[in-house]
């Protein structure tokens, strides 16, 4: 059904409205061609995969790291401001820049673009870490203590699941954020949307295909970690009923 | 393999600060530089400009009258999600090729920062501040341009600053699209070589952490002194004092 419809209105538009030659008019026009569109769209499933292997691999490794640091400086708060202040760095260069200044190191492929995208995370992930932790209130943690909880056992069963709904918003940005900047990755070689819609930059139908589905993909992964946020923390929904 | 690095990484710094033939036989780097520079600064000031003169009034009026947060949050996301290659391809694939066409797509991706911070700014000023100003008899546009616009004016300033930041990065997008900034190095190095490929993108990273820590100062400047005193006095009440205990919210 999705797939006909804009079929029948391509039709419409190409055969009735325009020249009666059909589909390749609407591309010599340079148009928004949605016939066209149907027709390639399997152009576009690999460097989907590509791209969302990027923004998966990326993400998870930048959590990993970020992860790391804010349970570091959540013992030690001293670190937090230089924590901050790197990953701010590192989250101002461009990332255009970014490839290019790591190509001498590690080549051009997908390592260089995915150091760079992971590189962008961090500044996000620890940051609502930090303040998912910071953010869970003493009367949870004096209870948890009080029980006999360990100071491990406490972050992990107290803490942590408090602070959950604040540590996947910054899931959330990080990889909608993401999403976008991979499409640069075909500066550094590593495929994806970019590169497709690099391939016929002047083609305004190819364009707008590889830019919505960036948009489709980072809708879709905000989704799937809204829904991961709801069955990870069911008594939030207990006190909301 | 790091003694290869280096002499790369020395040749980039050559390229930056010394004149010599490039691989395409034009003169590149060194004062060759000044005018990608100059373009960049040039279509990074048009569009940031553009953009605050639309997005700051709405997004300060939204604020001021607590409406359309569904809007603004749209917008956001939305801002985030698309690709700023895509915008800059749609707009070169759409207009062609130009200064003013490339400066629109610059445009569209420095709205959202601006308007969101403009619309926080201004939602988050201190209710009762608000409130105090009413009383003492206060119209509304008197309490948007003396209470919360001084008072929205770091955040405000700080979506500025990001949309800045974003744009030096894309900018670098233009010679795809016919403007030649400092991304011409980067995006053809055939005419300037593997060197000025490097040099460039230093110069590129160089520019927008300047511009961050530089707006930052600015930002700081721009607090007004009784906000930079409570936040003093804040921060040392936590440093000096047991934190006082929060009271868990009730729904």
């Amino acid at each position: 059904m999705s797939a006909s419809l804009p079929f029948v209105l391509a039709q419409a538009d190409s055969g009735f409205f325009r020249n009666r030659s059909g589909q390749s008019n609407c591309v010599e026009d340079n148009g928004f061609c949605p016939n066209w569109i149907v027709h390639h769209l399997d152009r576009y499933v690999s460097p989907f995969w590509q791209h969302l292997f990027l923004v998966v691999v990326s993400v998870g490794i930048g959590f990993a790291i970020a992860f790391a640091l804010a349970l570091a400086a959540h013992r030690q708060r001293s670190l937090v401001s230089p924590i901050t202040q790197i990953t701010g760095i590192l989250y101002t260069i461009p990332s255009l820049a970014f490839f290019f200044l790591l190509l001498p190191i590690t080549g051009r492929g997908n390592t260089t673009a995915i150091i760079a995208l992971t590189a962008y995370t961090l500044l996000i992930l620890f940051r609502n870490i930090v303040d998912g932790l910071d953010g869970v209130p003493d009367e949870a943690r004096d209870a948890g203590r009080g029980m006999g909880l360990t100071q491990r056992q406490l972050l992990w069963r107290v803490e942590l699941p408090l602070a959950l709904p604040t540590i996947i918003t910054g899931l959330r940005i990080a990889a909608t954020t993401t999403v976008g900047l991979a499409a640069l990755a075909t500066f550094a070689g590593a495929g994806g949307l970019g590169d497709q819609m690099a391939s016929q930059k002047e083609f305004i139908s190819n364009v707008a295909v590889g830019g919505a589905l960036c948009v489709l993909m980072a809708v879709v992964l905000d989704a799937i970690l809204l829904v991961a946020q709801r069955l990870l923390t069911p008594w939030s929904r207990v006190r909301a009923a | 393999m790091i003694l290869a690095f280096l002499g790369q990484l020395g040749d980039a710094v050559q390229f930056i600060f010394t004149k010599s033939e490039g691989p395409g036989g034009a003169q590149v780097g060194g004062s060759q530089l000044l005018p990608l520079l100059r373009e960049h600064l040039v279509i990074t000031a048009a569009a940031v400009g553009i953009a605050t003169a639309l997005a700051l009034p709405l997004g300060a009026w939204l604020g001021h009258t607590k409406r359309g947060s569904f809007l603004v949050v749209s917008i956001t996301s939305a801002g985030r999600a698309i690709p700023s290659l895509g915008v800059v391809f749609l707009f070169f694939a759409a207009l062609g090729a130009g200064f003013f066409n490339i400066t629109l797509a610059l445009v569209l991706l420095a709205i959202p920062p601006i308007l969101l911070n403009a619309y926080a700014g201004v939602r988050a000023v201190d209710p009762e501040a608000v409130d105090a100003a009413r009383g003492m008899g206060l119209t509304g546009r008197q309490i948007f341009g003396k209470i919360e616009f001084p008072l929205a004016l770091p955040l405000i300033f700080g979506g500025i600053k990001t949309s800045t930041v974003n744009v030096i990065a894309t900018a670098t997008l233009g010679p795809l699209a016919g403007v030649v900034t400092l991304g011409d190095p980067i995006i053809n190095p055939s005419s300037y070589g593997d060197a000025g490929q490097l040099g460039a993108a230093i110069v590129v990273a160089a520019l927008a952490i300047a511009a961050e820590v530089g707006l930052s100062a600015v930002q700081r400047a721009l607090t007004p002194a009784g906000l930079k005193l409570s936040e003093q006095a804040a921060s040392r009440r936590r440093l000096l004092t047991i934190p006082k205990r929060r009271i868990a919210p009730t729904p």
